[in-house]
This record gives structure tokens, sequence and C-alpha cells, in this order.
């Protein structure tokens, strides 16, 4: 009986995804739902079959553009998040203008991107970049802002500098918090660069399912959302991964566990 | 006698001075002077500034009127020949209880520099260390997997590896359990007796204090000041049993009867 709630566990995503396709099928057949209003999961299938090579090559460079742009994300996420933690005026400097610029939706900003850098990979990777960087500053610094004053106490009693701190307790910190963000980060970037794909690209999946809705093949427009559900899972599932190895010690509770 | 540490007429606000009546005056016209090697208590109800005076004595703080003394020196910055242990643990979660003890070698000079060449004989010294407050073999464990009592062990560690020349209580034995609390006295006791080191702990246990120290003063309710200091003529070493005499009993007592008219 020991190893039947961990294999329920292992099953489980697997078991949920067939009965969401069964139940999908099933109502479109049960009401006879047309087919270039909602497809059944059997034609958004062949769909793909048939349309396979450019539903892959296209999730490809949506791929491509989104790990850039995240990776840009992650390079200024970071410094952006330490500079807030290390000091309170530039904190109180950025903060606000931070949240205001988040505020933004993005698809407005694209057109913007499109007048500066042209129409294609650029817009693209700039918009992946620039929706996903908030959640990463924002975790570091708190990261960084929730350190115990008592901690701070002890280690500037033997005399430690602001940059000991950091480096000894600041930084080790904030890496749950990072690590953690980089699983919201990675699906922003993913939104980002299928946005200003569907806009402003001849490439990608995001023209993709916008060159397919022009010509009414609803099942291709549904083969690529598949397509980009399975990317989305398969990146956050790698953060995931990352964010076990490089920060176990930060997860011990049982909380949840059956 | 000018002592070891010296408090000469101290007010502390929060806020500085420039806070006016908007700070909060934690401690005002404080003196108090503990000798070399001494170990004295500070009791007082609670919110009176006794965390506020270990700032102060550690540089942590600085006070806006008087002057703060430490080893002959005015504090203008962090002390540096300090340890200080808190009612809270603060290990760091991801070291191990040794890695842990390591973190004061890593800043305190001359040691920081040396810690990477020298690292088989720090990692002796911090299990000698750990060794002497019953802690053998639990250096490869996490914080975590310690017994709160043991996490407090591994502070008091913290403070002391690094040899300093004073050694900073605040309430290290208020989360404990009476059992647990008694052992770690023992504990505190010892280190005391063996290494003549300077010890001031605060602490709103009055059999604590007066099973600890030579000497205990006791604070009013905030702004804090020293309203009154007893000699403790306890013969050491102290054992356990002392604390069921009438002659502690009768020194808890008058304690006792300073911090009901101090909470007044
Ligand atoms: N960082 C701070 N900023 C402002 N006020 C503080 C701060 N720390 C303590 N105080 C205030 O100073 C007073 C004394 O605090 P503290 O020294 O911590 O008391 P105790 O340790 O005796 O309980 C309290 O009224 C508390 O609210
Ligand atoms: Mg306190």
């Amino acid at each position: 009986m020991n190893s039947s709630p961990t294999l329920m566990i292992r099953l489980a995503p697997w078991l949920f995804t067939v009965a969401l396709l069964l139940l999908w099928e099933f109502v479109c057949r049960a009401f006879n739902i047309p087919e270039f209003f909602l497809p059944t999961p059997m034609a958004v299938a062949r769909a793909t079959y048939e349309f396979w090579p450019a539903i892959y090559r296209n999730s490809w460079i949506t791929l491509q553009t989104t790990l850039i742009g995240f990776g840009l994300a992650v390079g200024f996420g970071l410094f952006l998040g330490l500079a807030i933690g290390w000091s309170r005026t530039i904190y109180a400097g950025i903060y606000p203008l931070m949240i205001g610029f988040n505020a933004i939706p993005k698809v407005a900003v694209v057109p913007i991107l499109v007048l500066w850098f042209g129409i294609g990979f650029m817009p693209a990777v700039l918009t992946a970049f620039l929706i996903s960087f908030f959640p990463i500053v924002v975790n570091v610094a708190t990261g960084l802002a929730t350190i115990e004053p008592e901690m701070e106490d002890v280690l500037k009693a033997l005399g430690a500098s602001k940059l000991d701190i950091m480096r000894k307790v600041g930084i080790p910190r904030s890496l749950p918090y990072f690590f953690g963000s980089l699983k919201i980060a990675i699906t922003l970037a993913f939104v980002g660069s299928v946005i200003s794909e569907s806009i402003a690209s001849n490439y990608g999946i995001g023209n993709l399912m916008l060159q397919a809705q022009a010509q009414f093949q609803v099942p291709l427009i549904f083969a690529g959302l598949v397509a980009l559900a399975v990317e989305g899972i398969v990146m956050y599932w790698v953060m995931a991964l990352l964010e076990q190895r490089m920060t176990g010690w930060a997860q011990r509770s049982g909380f949840a566990q059956t | 006698m000018s002592g070891f540490i010296a408090l000469d007429g101290v007010s502390h606000r929060y806020g500085g001075i420039q806070a006016g009546p908007e700070g909060i005056l934690a401690i005002q016209d404080l003196t108090l002077s503990v000798g070399r090697g001494e170990f004295a208590a500070v009791v007082g109800p609670s919110g009176c500034g006794k965390s506020t005076l270990m700032k102060l004595v550690t540089g942590l703080q600085f006070p806006f009127a008087g002057h703060v003394m430490v080893a002959g020196e005015e504090v203008r910055q962090p002390v540096k020949i300090a340890g200080m242990a808190f009612q809270a643990p603060t290990l760091l979660p991801w070291r191990t209880t040794l890695e842990n003890l390591l973190l004061p070698l890593e800043i305190v000079r001359p040691h920081r520099g040396e810690i990477r060449r020298n690292r088989a004989a720090y990692v002796e010294r911090a299990e000698k260390l750990l060794a002497s407050v019953g802690l053998d073999g639990f250096g490869s464990k996490y914080p975590w997997q310690l017994s709160g009592g043991m996490q407090q062990r591994t502070s008091l560690c913290r403070a002391l590896i690094h040899e300093p020349q004073l050694l900073m209580l605040d309430e290290p034995f208020g989360a404990l359990d009476a059992f647990t609390r008694e052992e770690l006295w023992c504990v505190i006791r010892d280190l005391h007796a063996v290494r003549g080191i300077t010890i001031i702990l605060v602490t709103h246990d009055l059999r604590e204090a007066v099973f600890l120290a030579d000497r205990v003063f006791v604070m009013s309710a905030r702004p804090g000041r020293i309203l009154a200091e007893r000699k403790i003529d306890l013969p050491r070493p102290r054992d356990l049993e002392v604390t069921f005499s009438t002659e502690f009993q009768d020194i808890v007592h008058e304690l006792r009867g300073h911090i009901v008219k101090a909470r007044q």
C-alpha cells in the first residue's frame, strides 16, 4: 500500500489530461458542434500530423525567441533586484517606475518596437523580455528585504561590510525566491513572444495561428494552441526542476503530500 | 572604577535626535559599568530598552547623549570584539551546523584571510566547540534537523567561535522549555568559568539572572534607566541545587520587588 499514493500522483496528470480530452471529444460529438467552431481532439491531432513540418519549424522559432527574451530578463532582473535590495534610495526611486511600467499592457508596446526594429525577431524577443523581468526583480528584492534584522546585527557586530552581508546571507537567501520567479517569468516570456508574433512577424507559432485563422483552418489554430501548451509545460517543468535542484534546502514542508 | 564596559549618562532615541518627541525615547540617562571577565545580567519589564542597550554596547546604535566605552575606547562603529546570540537562533538554513559555526570566521579579521588555506584547523576548532556544548557529531546536520535547544547551543557556539572578549546574550533561552533552559544555564556557566569572558545577559527570568550573574541590573520601564544594582555573592561554581536555597530565593524576591516597582 505504501507505493500506491506516489504512483497515483505520478499517473494523475496523464489521467486528468486523458479525461479532459475524452470529455472534449464527447461534447463535440454529442452536441454535433461544427468543426469550424470547435474541432474535436481527433481533428486537432489530424491537423497536427498534416502540418507537422510547419508546426515543428515555427515552434522551434517561438522557443528560441522566448528563451532569448527570457535570458535577457534573467540577467536584467537579477541585476535590478540586487540593486533595489541593496539601497533604499534605489528602491524608492525605481519601484514606482517599475509598477507603472508593469501596468502597461505589453501589446501596446509592440507597435513601438516594430517602429524601432521592424517586423519579426527583435520585437518578439523584446516583448518577451519586457513582460517577464518584473517578477524576477520583485522576487530577488523580496529575498533581500526579508533578511532577519538579528542576522544582520550578528554579522555587523563582527565587522561585516554590506557586501559581506549580501554575499553570505542576502544572495543565498534570495535564491529560492529567484528560482521560484523563473517559473512565472518563463511562462510570461512565452506569452510575450507569441503576442508579438501574432501582431508583427512572419514566423513563429503566433504567426502560424494567425494565418490559419485567415484561411479558416480551425483545427490548425487549435493544433497551434496545443503546441504552445506543450512548449509551455516543458519550459515550466525545466524551471521547476532547476528550482528543486538549486534550493532543495528551502523545500522541506510535507504540506499537501497526498 | 571605569570598567571594561562603561555607559555614562546614555540616552537613545529611535529615529535620531531630530525625530524629537516623534521618535521613541528608548533609554534615558543610563549609567552602568561592567568589569572585565564579569558576568552581568540585565532585567526589566518588556519594551524597556534592554535590546537597545545591547545594540548601544555593540555599536549597532549610537546614543544622542552620553558616552559608551568598550575596552577603554568610545564606541563609534560596531565593536568587533563581541559575539551575540538572540532569542531566535538565526542560523542559516542552507548551511550545516558546522558551516554555520564557520560563518563568523569568514568575516572577522584575521581569520577571513586564512580560512581557505587553514580550513582543516578551523573545522577542528569548530568541532571542539560543538563537543563542549554537547553537540558532538552534529556538525553535518542542517539546523532544521536539530531541536530548539540544539539550535540555541549552535547559536551560542557561533557567538563564541572567533573567541570574542565580550559575549552579548539577548534573552537567549526565552523560547526554550524549562529543562532545556536549565541545561543551557550550566553550559553558559561553564563557558564563563573556563574562558573568563565578559558576558552581558538580558533576560526576563529572575532565577536565570541570579543563578548566572555576578551582578544584576534592574531597568525601569521605558525610557530605560538603571533602577537598582544587586551583587550576587553566591559562591562559584554554582550548582542548580543552589536555586532551591533560601538565600537564592531571597535575592530573587528582592529583585522581584524592584521589577514590580519598575512596572508602575
Ligand atoms: N528599530 C526601532 N525603531 C523604532 N523603535 C524601536 C526600534 N527598536 C526598538 N524600538 C522601541 O524602543 C523601545 C525599547 O525596545 P527594546 O530595546 O527592544 O526593548 P526590550 O528589549 O527591553 O523589550 C520599545 O518601545 C520599542 O518599541
Ligand atoms: Mg528585547
